[in-house]
């Protein structure tokens, strides 16, 4: 039957563990995850978990009782795999034996290289990223958050709720601007600035200051600002390093075909979620890594189903993906819900309420409709899903 | 038959489930409503729909 070796312990691992499971592979599966905790829930970290509490039992996802025989090797981390033998090594020198792999080890919070103290200096991706930065978000504490991405966002809106003071310093024009074109974003901006968010825009941090504890930040323009937690949601870097060696496409993540197969691969291997730049025909099969957490499921569903046929000799469905990207983000008691990839837009319109109301807004290219974006309107967006997913050049 | 449950206390009104299985969920406003009790037919919808929550809500049995 073979033996299956996943690499990485969050959401697309458990995904695909129990796709293979249901497309018939019952040989074993070992799980390796260099977090303590079995796959949880990220989102929340940002979220209501930030703002009421880390409760593990609350944040696990439930796994089905079909990968009730799956090895956890929780605590535990790969440093190296070699694809031409199947073997990957841990970081306690153990060496484990695969006929198949899956890649699963998602991305790390990019960490920029300045000067002064480090501590008071956070990232959040997991849930102890996340009880260090409660721990902090006192009220009345000034918390500086470097980056107007959604992960820096939610935590500026939660911070506020904690009652904190909270400034938002990034190079962009206006938050989430990527994702979002810069006339949401600017709307975004100022249901923020309306909760008492301050905003930086156009900005760097230099340097910190203080003694040990980060105490202020000095800015690009030669300001100065209090900063008694700081949280840096600048991008993210690919958990790729331990993959050196096997000649794969590395530059953006793992590439992988439209059926998950990691490309250049000598052994029967996939990749999914976060990590995986996978094609979708949905929007001309380039190769795109989106770290959506619709992601993660859509991938490892598949790549289960890959690896099992490859694992008893069958060939893989190798027909296109089209899944779907679905992203949310609460930020206060906003609700803002997007389908597709607006972010590959050319204009945007609003087509139903105005920027500062609940409102949907669509985003196309040259052909046509590439996303849409909903701000309080979330149970009005199933025509637009039917709509977008008959974009597939199949 | 396959039985569903939704965690009314948890469910935030995403409607990712309506999307999944339109035949069990509808959403109109938060929670959700739905039918509890679905021929097994449906029950990749309903784990496809249970997997789709981002809160977690929705139980399979
Ligand atoms: C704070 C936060 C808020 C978010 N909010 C939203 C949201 O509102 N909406 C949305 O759509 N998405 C959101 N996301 C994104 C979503 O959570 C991710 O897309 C999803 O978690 C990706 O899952 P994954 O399994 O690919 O990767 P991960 O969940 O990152 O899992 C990878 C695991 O592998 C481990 N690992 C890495 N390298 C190794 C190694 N060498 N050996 C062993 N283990 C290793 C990692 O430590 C990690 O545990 C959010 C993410 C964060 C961090
Ligand atoms: S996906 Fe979950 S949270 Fe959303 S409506 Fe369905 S049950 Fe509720």
């Amino acid at each position: 039957m073979g033996e299956v070796v996943i690499v990485g312990g969050g959401l697309g691992a458990l995904r695909t563990a129990e796709s293979l499971r249901s497309a018939g592979h019952s040989g074993p599966i070992t799980v390796v995850g260099d977090e303590l905790f079995p796959p949880y829930n990220r989102p929340p970290l940002s979220k209501d978990a930030l703002l009421d509490g880390i409760d593990m039992a609350r944040l696990e996802f439930r796994r089905r009782p079909s990968v009730d025989d799956v090895t956890w090797r929780l605590g535990r981390r790969v440093v190296a795999a070699d694809l031409s033998s199947g073997t990957i090594t841990l970081d306690d020198g153990t060496l484990l034996k695969a006929d198949g792999l899956v890649v699963a080890s998602g991305i790390r919070p990019r960490r920029l290289p300045l000067a002064g103290p480090a501590e008071g200096r956070f990232a959040l991706r997991t849930a102890a990223d996340a009880e260090q930065i409660r721990s902090r978000l006192t009220p009345g504490s000034h918390v500086l958050i470097m980056g107007a991405g959604f992960i820096g966002c939610e935590v500026a809106a939660t911070a506020r709720r904690l009652g904190c003071e909270v400034t938002v310093v990034a190079l962009d024009d206006e938050p989430m601007i990527r994702p979002l074109g810069a006339q949401v974003g600017a709307a975004m901006r100022r249901r923020h600035e309306r909760e008492g968010v301050r905003f930086r825009l156009g900005h760097t941090i230099d340097s910190f200051h203080g003694d040990e504890q980060v105490r202020s930040a000095s800015l690009s323009d030669g300001s100065e600002l209090p900063a008694d937690v700081v949280v840096e949601a600048v991008g993210s870097v690919t958990n790729t390093e331990w993959l050196d060696g096997n000649a794969l496409d590395l530059s953006d993540g793992v590439l992988v075909d439209s059926a998950m197969r990691i490309v250049g691969s000598a052994m029967p291997a996939v990749a999914v979620g976060d990590v995986a730049r996978h094609p979708n025909a949905l929007f001309g099969n380039v190769p795109y890594r989106v770290e959506h957490w619709s992601i993660p499921t859509e991938t490892g569903r598949r790549a289960g189903r890959t690896l099992a046929a490859q694992l008893s000799g069958d060939d893989p469905d190798t027909g296109p993906f089209t899944a779907l990207p679905s992203f949310w983000s609460d930020q206060y008691d906003i609700s803002l819900q997007s389908f597709g990839m607006p972010g590959l837009a050319t204009r945007l319109e609003v087509v139903d309420g105005s920027l500062d109301e609940p409102c949907i807004i669509e985003y196309r290219d040259d052909d046509g409709l590439v996303g849409v974006v909903g701000i309080d309107r979330t149970s009005d967006l199933t025509g637009y899903r039917t709509r977008l997913q008959d974009r597939a050049i199949v | 038959m396959a039985r569903i449950l939704v965690d009314a206390d948890k469910c935030q009104g995403y409607g990712q489930c309506c999307y999944e299985a339109p035949a069990i969920f509808t959403l109109i406003d938060a929670p959700v409503t739905y039918v509890a009790d679905v021929d097994e037919s449906l029950r990749d919808d309903a784990e496809r729909a249970a997997d789709a929550c981002p809160v977690q809500a929705i139980t399979v049995e």
